[in-house]
């Protein structure tokens, strides 16, 4: 009898962060002394995969026994002698560390196009990828289409710039074929740098070489025989598995001189990024790239016309480019056939915050916020009332509960004031302050703003301090208008993106959540009790058993009181720290 | 050529002419502090902002070229009110201190301040602190009046090539500096100091001599080199107190440090304004006389002194010791260096004299050494 | 220190780089970026001293001054944010005696870094110490690595 048995331990961040090593190790050293003592043959593989998308549930391990899959989460090191014991020698799965009803709604709603291979095969392995049909794609453009016929493809599939913008795909590629030009360059974007999001690092630690796929064919299709892809240096392992996949798509012809033999020459290089928001916008990218300070400069002339060293250059995000093999092997009908009218396809979301199920989504275009957040997230976090969901990152807005069940797509995010942005979707609940939410952005943003133009870099700092005010308990009764002119002014007259859009988390809050900026300002209250200047602590005489723990963590000494008697907080002391809050048992310390 | 309307005016430009200098053309004035015409466009400052027919959103003319059939609209309630806010927002992160700046009455910020009667700022909040001042010795930084246009560093590294300073740091906490916020250490051209549209960057020398209308200028020609750059000497109660250069002239109002801030000499105490014959002592030879040259001074301190004479006398004097050396040693025993100070003409006589009247080729000039 | 500059100036030759490459490598080589090797490549690449203070000044990831021995790096993203990534920080930076404004102790042990988001948002909040990843962080936790760490070196 002889068994096929693969087991696949999630190595995300997420999973690495969880200790998927540790686990890998645990497997490795467990099979070995089990496989001598077992007399039954056995082909056995460890994979490292990608990442699986329910990071919450980490470490994800699939054992796969001819053909039979059984899922655990939450594995440790500790576990893994039980599975190999259990499982794979005696044929019995481990029933109550399986995951339960939770990771497969979690999946139910999704349809995977960029993420189809993410998390099934393995990211450091070319062959892996080409055993799924990798490269497949490739060798169809590169041997018989001509790069006209594959921009025509790809602008028949409606496929969007997932970056953020939704600028056409195709269109741009035109735009870069069109250009004169003896030097061209094709930029893979990958200075993922929106707080809440985690997509792009996720696809290319998953499946680095669908995004090189991207990059070859949206070469070949604008003649481009150099590429860069600008990486944030603060993912060093999607940078190794990049760097480990550009080696490996060399080694087998796919990069370098000649290409399958079909005379196209096109090569990759990563340039990394320093820590810089603002390089996500093409033309700070292009300086950062340059080695200088990364300072948008105003467009026209764009990129396409004159880009990297004064040449044409097209740039496109990780998951744009991603989409791409997909979208020449399984056409492009196929590719429109999701999504809506407008907003073709599938977006890859980082669904996280008061959520159950964080993690990594790819759900068709058009699918209603609550799905995602109900059926996908499976709701909120200790079933408290849901309030708001951020998208966009600092560039987006909020989108208040009683709009839950609008669709996601670029057109009617962009209708209620915010946007699908790169695709962060961070879900809030009636512990969050609204107005702590916008300053937390424009916190943010000022400290990313690159200083080059005025209304960014004195404006944003002049509507973080507006809402500090607020936030500490000193908002003037015009505040909120005075908030809303200098917004739409920044917004109006900011040279880039990152100024022309920072202004949006102010605006959302206030359109929706006015009534909790009049709260703090007026009657000097902070409903979802988070700003701390807003709120006062006291005891509760009936609850405080006197056991003293509040007094003694008490960094100013407020807090008096006998031994088994109600203690008291001294207000005028206090300095609104918490501790005293975070440490009672008895749930006797108030806020309010 | 590209035909484009602009407040309803047509005008015809070469292609590739931004929005801006078209304006310019027709005489429509558009503010702005982060332009030089001489200089890359920036867009940093965002006052010269317009409307273009068709655009979603205003643009900075400045950086826009301009396009066949455009439409473009300089001035609206909306384009002057998101100026106002952008020149609010500048001063509410400029320290103010007019009536104290070496730059009044020629601040480019001052005068839109007060052509948009930005009495009163919406805004408040903080400002930037800059306590460290620069040691050098002839250009003051005040960072806290820079309102990052740009113009110092692009000049800087565009005219002079130099690259002495640059954008350190971001968001509100970017500023300009020397490498590692050292002292500024340059050729101190000042190019820096003359685009500069504030009080940021001012000349040491200028500080409490007098501001712009307490001044008469005249024009001059720099007497330090034979580029023969156009100055323009600013005078106050017939004292310079300061030196510019206008850009229509044949140094595009470009300048170095010696022609920008080498006028100290001019009101000087120790200048000579009079021609001197050195009278040498009765004893002394003719040779000693001759040796005011290089040791010279030592010598003549006890051997000689000086006695002012009109330029009548002077020259007759020259003239009459020349004919002498002339005829008792040959015209050989005559050598002359020319100065690098003078224009070429000047320097082209000057050998002439040599050669045709004195008759000798012993004529030489610094710049060789 | 020079024979190291020379190996990262072969390394730009060979590899097309820039300023941000170069000022990398030294990074990586140093810990930081001192002053001498801004100007030693400024003068052998003829690029002005004042374009890499720029550059370094820019971008979060470059220090010019030497950082502690043990690197915690705090994620400040929307999602650490509202899963109090802020309690954390402030936890570490009492228990370290961090004064305002500093962000390394006094002995130069510890170095404590917010970062904007290091994309690890599922399992926020997110501490990074010593560039291993910890999600789901507590302040017990986190207090916990640091007395480690404090012990290790007690030890050697």
């Amino acid at each position: 009898m002889k068994a096929d048995i693969k087991i696949k331990v999630c190595m995300g961040t997420g999973g690495v962060a969880a200790g998927g090593a540790d686990v890998i190790r645990a497997f490795k050293n467990k099979l070995k002394t089990a496989g001598i003592k077992a007399s039954v043959e056995r082909h056995c593989s460890l994979h490292k995969v990608g990442c699986r998308g329910l990071c919450a549930k980490d470490v994800l391990v699939d054992v796969i026994i001819d053909g039979n899959k059984t899922t655990y989460q939450d594995i440790k090191p500790d576990m893994v002698s039980g599975i190999v014991k259990e499982h794979i020698i005696e044929g019995n799965p481990i029933i109550d560390w399986t995951v339960g009803d939770e990771y497969h709604n979690f999946h139910r709603k999704q349809i995977k196009v960029v993420l189809s291979d993410c998390g099934d095969i393995d990211p450091e392995d070319i062959s892996a990828y080409i055993a799924v049909g990798g490269y497949e794609a490739t060798k169809k453009v590169l041997t018989s289409m001509t790069p006209e016929e594959t921009i025509e493809v790809i602008k028949k599939s409606g496929l969007r710039g997932r970056g953020g913008a939704g600028f056409p795909t195709g269109l741009k590629w035109e735009l870069g074929r069109k250009a004169q030009s003896e030097q061209k360059y094709i930029i893979c974007n990958a200075d993922e740098g929106d707080p809440g999001a985690f997509m792009d690092r996720s696809v290319v630690e998953g499946n680095p070489h669908a995004v090189i796929e991207g990059m070859i064919i949206g070469a070949y299709s604008i003649s481009a025989d150099r590429g860069y892809v600008y990486i944030r240096a603060e993912y060093p392992l999607a940078v190794e598995r990049l760097r480990r996949a550009l080696d490996q798509a060399r080694k087998n012809k796919f990069l370098g001189k000649n290409i399958l033999g079909t005379g196209f020459d096109f090569d990759i290089k990563i340039k990394l990024g320093a820590g810089a928001f603002v390089c996500g916008e093409e033309t700070a990218l292009i300086a950062s790239i340059e080695g200088q300070r990364g300072m948008p400069r105003a467009k026209p002339p764009y990129p396409v016309q004159k880009g990297l060293w004064g040449n044409p250059t097209v740039i496109n995000n990780v998951e744009t480019l991603a989409n791409i093999p997909y979208i020449i092997r399984k056409g492009a009908e196929w590719f429109s056939s999701f999504g809506t009218e407008k907003s073709k396809g599938t977006k890859v979301f980082a669904l996280t915050g008061k959520v159950k199920n964080t993690g990594l989504i790819e759900v068709p275009m058009g699918i209603s916020l609550r799905e995602i957040i109900y059926d996908i997230g499976g709701g909120i976090e200790g079933d408290r009332a849901f309030k708001a969901v951020q998208t966009g990152g600092p560039s987006g807005g909020c989108i208040p509960a009683e709009l839950i069940d609008i669709k996601v797509d670029f057109e009617s995010l962009a209708q209620v004031g915010s946007i699908v942005g790169s695709g962060g979707m961070v879900v809030l609940d009636e512990t969050d302050c609204m107005v702590n939410i916008a300053k937390f952005f424009l916190e943010f943003t000022q400290s990313e703003s690159c200083g080059k133009c005025t209304p960014c870099r004195v404006g944003t700092k002049r509507l973080l301090e507006i809402l500090e005010r607020i936030t500490s308990g000193d908002g003037k009764e015009d505040d909120i208008e005075l908030l809303e002119a200098l917004s739409n002014d920044i917004k109006a007259t900011s040279l880039c993106g990152l100024g022309q859009t920072a202004p949006n988390p102010v605006l959302s809050t206030i359109k929706y959540f006015r009534h909790e900026y009049d709260a703090h300002i007026k009657d000097k209250k902070c409903p979802a009790k988070v700003c701390k200047h807003l709120l006062a602590y006291s005891i509760i005489d009936e609850f405080c058993k006197g056991c003293g723990a509040c007094k003694r963590v008490c960094p100013a000494g407020a807090i008096t009181g006998e031994k088994k008697k109600a203690h008291t907080i001294d207000p005028d002391l206090c300095i609104k720290c918490g501790a005293c809050f975070e440490i009672c048992k008895f749930n006797a310390v108030g806020k309010g | 050529m590209i035909t484009l309307i602009i407040d309803g005016q047509k005008i015809t430009v070469p292609e590739g002419t931004s929005v801006l200098d078209a304006a310019k053309k027709l005489e429509i004035p558009i503010p702005t502090l982060c332009h030089h015409p001489k200089l890359s466009p920036y867009g940093g400052c965002r006052l010269c902002i317009v409307e273009i027919k068709g655009m979603a959103r205003p643009v900075t003319s400045c950086t826009t070229p301009v396009n066949e059939g455009m439409e473009v609209t300089t001035t609206s309630p909306y384009i002057e009110r998101l100026r106002r806010t952008v020149l609010d927002l500048l001063l509410t992160d400029h320290p103010n201190d007019c009536m104290v700046c070496e730059k009044a009455g020629d601040c480019t910020l001052q005068e839109l301040a007060y052509f948009y009667g930005l009495r009163e700022l919406r805004f408040q909040g903080e400002k930037r602190i800059y306590t460290k001042r620069d040691g050098n010795p002839f250009i003051e930084r005040d960072t806290e009046k820079c309102i990052l246009c740009g113009k110092c560093v692009r000049i800087c590294d565009e005219i002079q090539g130099v690259g002495a300073i640059d954008f350190a740091y971001r968001g509100f906490k970017a500023k300009i500096c020397p490498p590692h916020e050292k002292d500024l250490d340059c050729e101190f051209c000042g190019q820096c100091v003359a685009v500069c549209p504030t009080g940021a960057l001012t000349g040491k020398m200028w500080a409490l001599k007098g501001r712009q209308k307490d001044i008469r200028e005249i024009d001059t020609i720099c007497p330090y080199c034979g580029c023969g750059c156009n100055l323009t000497l600013h005078v106050r109660r017939n004292k310079v107190i300061r030196v510019s250069s206008k850009e229509d002239t044949v140094n595009e109002g470009w300048l170095c440090a010696k022609g920008r801030f080498s006028y100290g000499f001019i009101n000087s105490p120790e200048r000579l304004t009079k021609p001197l014959i050195r009278i040498a002592p009765k004893e002394s030879s003719e040779f000693g006389v001759r040796s005011s040259g290089l040791n010279s001074s030592l010598v003549t301190r006890h051997t000689s002194h000086f006695k002012e004479v009109s330029w009548d006398e002077a020259l007759d004097y020259v003239a009459e010791r020349l004919r002498d050396i002339k005829e008792k040693h040959s015209p050989d025993a005559i050598g002359a260096l020319a100065s690098a100070r003078c224009t070429n003409e000047e320097n082209y006589l000057f050998q002439k004299f040599m050669r045709a009247v004195i008759g000798t080729n012993n004529i030489d000039h610094c710049a060789r050494y | 220190m020079e024979e190291t500059l020379k190996r990262i100036l072969e390394e730009y030759k060979k590899n097309e780089g820039n300023v941000i490459s170069v000022m990398q490598e030294i990074q990586d080589a140093f810990g930081y970026i001192p002053e001498d090797a801004i100007n030693w490549f400024s003068k052998k690449l003829d690029i002005p001293a004042s374009r890499f203070f720029g550059v370094a000044t820019f971008y979060a990831q470059f220090h010019l001054k030497p950082r502690g021995r043990n690197i915690i790096t705090a994620c400040c993203g929307t999602a650490c944010h509202v899963k109090g990534s802020d309690r954390l920080i402030n936890g570490l930076r009492k228990e370290l005696n961090l004064p305002e404004g500093e962000d390394n102790t006094e002995d130069m042990e510890f170095a404590v870094e917010k970062v904007a988001c290091v994309g690890a948002c599922s399992i926020a909040p997110v501490v990074i110490v010593n560039k291993k990843v910890y999600g789901k962080m507590t302040a017990e936790n986190l207090m916990r690595e640091i007395k480690t760490l404090k012990g290790k070196r007690n030890e050697g």
